[in-house]
């Protein structure tokens, strides 16, 4: 079968590692570059299904602020991304909040769930 | 029905209103942007010239000599800062010594008093002054002022003896009557004994409303500047090249907040364009060098444009319209228009309000406003007093040029209100400062909205459709 | 009410300054007060909501308020004092400090150090000084953050972003996700100037074109933006004549830059160098005056919280041996920023009584491949370490083993070698 070659950049950390991926049709056959296992697997993972985590605020009442920032605990498949935000539009929570607390159980039938990236007080 | 309505609220337009406003008269004053002083009196050199510089013979000459008189005591009355730095006239060698002579002359005729200094005791008082410099004139009663804030306190003056104000109100059409004129404007007319013409660049074209012979030409001229950080202060002075035909160069200027202005070039355009050229700022900084050496352009915090009304007679045109009775022009207000305001305004009501309307004085009227609360130029024992009046006033909003939440607050409420983003810079300076509103515009949003009772997305940052935020973004 | 004396006055309360007051904590200062000048902890961090925080202080990957939210944690566990809504106005250098609240009025205190952590801000329109009008619609890319993620509100629909710094990039991603055209990212040098990974998860991910060699030479719009030029440049950084097109779009956000703030500094009379725009300070981040010292974004730009939250505790550690020993008055040599270093921090180092470690952050002038990184005084090299590549975006930091430093007289210089 044909081997095509990836060049990848890793984002798990801000070293951001410059990884080589070898594909073989769909299959990642060879990885070089990366500097951690995490960097391993992610080139691995990118090269068929690129995941992300996703990162935006959903309406929250009675708070100082009037959004709350909130972020997908895992990665989700990065092209649901737009059914993703649909769902988080929709969500309104009520302050107060503490990080961590789950927002929605299963984002856009991801089976990941969407927390509190931080705590906010009621007012 | 109004006695008079004036057209435009430049400086020209405030301080008539002001002056007129110390009569029994019903007066508006019309302009077309969101706030007073928002064309050539934003944009200018704020320099309060001595009259040195207009040729003999002129209007230009009388009025700025004469003017420039008058603002010591109208500064004071009004409450409005200013600084006396002096005026540089630098000359390189024999040829511009020469000019400086012609100046020197000039100014004993009309008594302007200065002192002549050699290149080298320039530089020991100006470090940054070129070393070509040969010789130098300080007029040294030369003030910078802050122009839109005397424009802005003659309005209130003139707002509070009774004089109406319609801002956002652009003059369409003017139709004459039997007696005097209605003004219209897209959504309501006004009808006047007298009109006024002091819309700057736009003169001509009111002038052209109420007569088809107009004997003058009005060329934009747009002047673009640099504005450094206070945190550098290259000049105390007011450094000026010798002047030439294009005007007075490109100058240096200590602003009365610490900042220094670089600029203006000379370039016509057309009439409302104030954008910046990336031409005119390299020939700004080009042309400084001829007088400053090692100027910190890397403290640059802001550019921008202004206009000048520059008119084919090169003087300032303030005469009845022929065929149209009443109708005053105050046209061609170039530097030193600034200097020569509070004469220009006094000549108009002297020569053709007087004699046409006979208005007794009005007793009650004021002559001066109370000022605004500033917090950082109180004591500490004072602002403490403030504070515990009001809170509000030790919230402090903007760091770069330390102004409180309460300041900001009272300049929405004055009698000429703050209703815009810029309106607010204008008046208590949250976003002159090296951020330039980074981290203080939404605070300053904020507070607009709140204290206007509209939502933050109508909040504009100057004239109309000018919004900030497009819309909320979770409902 | 606020008492008249502190052992240790901490101004900021973003992640260096709350990190740098634990660590005066955990050094047994008793009496150490935290001002911050917004009504919660955390500064810019609050508004920075996307992941990628928190991986090397605290092993995990967090939002910037929940990295905030930790080190707040541990300052409160710690017996911090902290005064929120309150401005520092002033600064001397015999450490008194002015500043001002609601609660409290206009205050003066006497501070035994003063930690600044009063971190940085953005380069706007008004620097870069782009030719044009000056309508609504141009904001800093940190001000749209602002705008977006803590008060909900979107700044404009179709947007285009001059300057790739990591808020830009970031911001292109954000403004993206809540529905916002975004048609692309100029940069004027030929590589980006942000982190890889951003340039990856924020642009590629969502088909946002990159234009490297290109920046805004003209903005048009009398009330709000109606578009923008964009001009390829030269080498030089000039615009290539015949090369710009007109690119319609409401919105322009900049991310220019960032300049550490220090005008409290300034007006105090403490030392800056050029070329960070932050103090001078030593190897315990104490600047020229001394008792005060300077950390995070307000000492010299990080491209991580992270490094700026560790560079608070360094800072606060040294504050602590300052009020415990007094002041190091051992030989001091100066560190030099040599061949490829743009700049170097700190700005010098004691040879005697240092701490245990002492850490040079430098970025190079280029990117550069397979290069040896050399830290040397005279002709003694102090350090030696090679990297496969360097980019200006990524600061570079090296820890030096503080007996290295013992009885050194020249300049410690560092330089770039490809």
């Amino acid at each position: 079968m044909k081997k095509e070659t990836k060049q990848l950049i890793c984002v798990n950390c801000p070293k951001g590692c410059r990884i080589t991926v070898t594909m073989e049709g769909e299959k990642a056959v060879e990885v070089t570059g990366y500097s951690c296992e995490n960097g391993k697997n992610y080139a691995m993972q990118e090269s068929v299904c690129p995941m992300r985590i996703l990162t935006t605020t959903v309406k929250i009442t009675q708070s100082t602020l009037r959004v709350l920032p909130v972020m997908s605990e895992k990665e989700i498949p990065l092209h649901v991304w737009k059914q993703a935000m649909e769902e988080v539009r929709k969500i309104t929570v009520q302050a107060p909040v503490s990080i961590g607390q789950v927002i929605k159980e299963d984002l856009c039938g991801t089976g990941v769930r969407l927390i509190a990236s931080r705590s906010m007080k009621k007012v | 029905m109004f006695d008079i309505v004036i057209i435009g609220a430049g400086i020209i337009g405030t301080m008539l209103a002001r002056q007129l406003s110390f009569y029994h008269l019903k007066t508006a004053v019309v302009e077309r942007n969101s706030d007073v002083a928002d064309g050539t009196t934003m944009a200018n050199s704020a320099i309060v010239h001595t009259g040195y510089d207009p040729q003999d013979g002129t209007l230009k000459a009388q009025l700025n000599v004469q003017g420039a008189r008058m603002y010591p005591s109208l500064l004071q009355q009004l409450h409005c800062h200013h600084k006396t730095t002096g005026a540089f006239i630098v000359a390189c060698g024999k040829k511009e010594e020469e000019h400086l002579s012609l100046l020197m002359q000039r100014a004993d005729q009309r008594g302007i008093p200065y002192r002549v200094l050699t290149g080298q005791q320039a530089i020991k008082e100006e470090p940054h002054l070129s070393d070509q410099v040969t010789k130098v004139i300080d007029f040294y009663t030369t003030q910078v002022i802050y122009p839109w804030e005397v424009a802005l306190r003659c309005m209130e003056n003139a707002v509070n003896n009774g004089t109406k104000l319609y801002l956002n109100t652009e003059v369409t059409r003017i139709e004459k009557r039997e007696t005097g004129y209605r003004v219209h404007s897209h959504d309501r007319f006004f009808d006047t004994e007298m009109v006024i013409n002091c819309a700057g660049v736009n003169a001509p074209l009111i002038h052209d409303m109420v007569d088809a012979h107009r004997d003058y030409e009005i060329t934009p001229r747009k002047g673009e500047y640099y504005v450094l950080d206070h945190d550098c202060t290259p000049v105390s002075h007011i450094v000026f090249p010798v002047p030439g035909p294009a005007g007075k160069g490109v100058l240096a200027v200590p602003t009365v907040y610490g900042n220094t202005l670089i600029g203006p070039n000379a370039l016509e355009c057309d009439g409302d364009d104030v954008s910046t050229t990336p031409q005119g700022l390299q020939a700004v900084r080009k042309a400084i060098t001829k007088t400053l050496k090692d100027m910190p352009m890397g403290h640059n915090i802001r550019t921008f444009a202004g206009i000048r009304a520059t008119s084919n007679r090169h003087d300032f045109i303030i005469e009845e319209v022929k065929g149209a009775p009443g109708f005053i022009d105050a046209a061609g207000i170039e530097s030193p228009g600034l200097a020569s305001a509070p004469a220009i305004a006094d000549r108009i009501v002297h020569q053709f309000v007087e004699p046409r309307l006979h208005p007794s004085a009005n007793p009650q009227a004021e002559t001066t406003v109370q000022p605004p609360v500033i917090m950082s130029e109180l004591s500490i024992e004072k602002q403490n007093e403030m504070i515990r009046k009001n809170p509000l006033y030790g919230k402090i909003v903007c760091r770069c040029e330390n102004v409180s939440e309460q300041e900001i607050i009272d300049c929405i409420h004055r009698p000429v209100p703050a209703t815009t983003i810029r309106a607010v810079k204008k008046r208590v300076r949250p976003g002159m400062g090296r951020c330039q509103g980074g981290f203080c515009q939404p605070s300053v949003l904020r507070i607009l909205a709140r204290e206007l009772g509209i939502a933050e997305t109508e909040v504009c940052l100057n004239e109309p459709g000018s919004t900030v935020l497009v819309r909320e973004n979770r409902l | 009410m606020m008492k008249k004396y502190y052992d240790a006055v901490v101004i900021g309360a973003g992640c260096a300054g709350l990190a740098a007051a634990v660590a005066l904590k955990k050094n047994g200062i008793e009496d150490v007060l935290l001002l911050e000048k917004d009504e919660e902890t955390g500064g810019i961090l609050n508004q920075c909501i996307h992941n990628g925080f928190g991986l090397s202080a605290f092993g995990e990957q967090m939002s910037g308020p929940a990295f905030a939210q930790r080190f707040y944690e541990q300052a409160v566990s710690q017996g911090v004092i902290f005064r929120t809504g309150v401005m520092v106005t002033k600064i001397s250098p015999d450490k008194t400090i002015v500043c001002s609240s609601m609660q409290d009025g206009v205050v003066t205190l006497q501070a035994g150090v003063i930690i600044l952590a009063v971190g940085c801000y953005e380069r706007n329109s008004g620097a870069i000084a782009i030719p044009g009008d000056r309508p609504a619609g141009v904001y800093t890319a940190g001000q749209a953050q602002k705008y977006l993620n803590m008060d909900g509100m979107m700044v404009g629909n179709r947007v285009f972003i001059l300057g790739s710094g990591d808020i830009g990039l970031i911001m292109a991603r954000r403004m993206r996700l809540e529905g916002a055209e975004v048609l692309g990212v100029a940069e004027v040098m030929p590589y980006s100037n942000g982190l890889p990974r951003n340039i990856q998860q924020c642009l590629i991910d969502y088909d946002i074109p990159l234009y490297l060699s290109h920046t805004v030479t003209g903005i048009h719009g009398k009330t709000r933006l109606t578009g923008i030029d964009l001009s390829q440049v030269d080498e030089n950084r000039n615009p290539i004549p015949g090369a710009t097109k007109r690119i319609e779009c409401d919105t322009l956000l900049l991310s220019v830059g960032l300049i550490p703030e220090n005008h409290l500094g300034d007006a105090c009379g403490i030392p800056m160098d050029p070329a960070i725009h932050g103090p001078r300070v030593d190897e315990s981040y104490m600047t020229e005056i001394p008792g005060i010292f300077a950390c995070g974004n307000g000492l010299h730009v990080h491209d991580l919280a992270d490094y700026a939250a560790h560079q608070g505790t360094m800072a606060g550690n040294g504050a602590a041996a300052y009020l415990k020993n007094g002041e190091n008055l051992s030989h001091k040599i100066s560190v030099v920023a040599g061949n490829q270093v743009g700049y170097v921090v700190p700005s010098y180092v004691h040879t005697e009584n240092v701490m245990k470690t002492a850490e040079l952050y430098f970025r190079v002038k280029q990117p550069m491949e397979h290069v040896e990184i050399v830290i040397r005084s005279g002709e003694k090299v102090i350090r030696r370490m090679k990297k496969d590549h360097v980019i200006p975006s990524e600061m570079e930091m090296v820890i030096i083993a503080g007996k290295m430093l013992e009885g050194l007289q020249d300049d410690l210089i560092v330089e770039v070698h490809a």
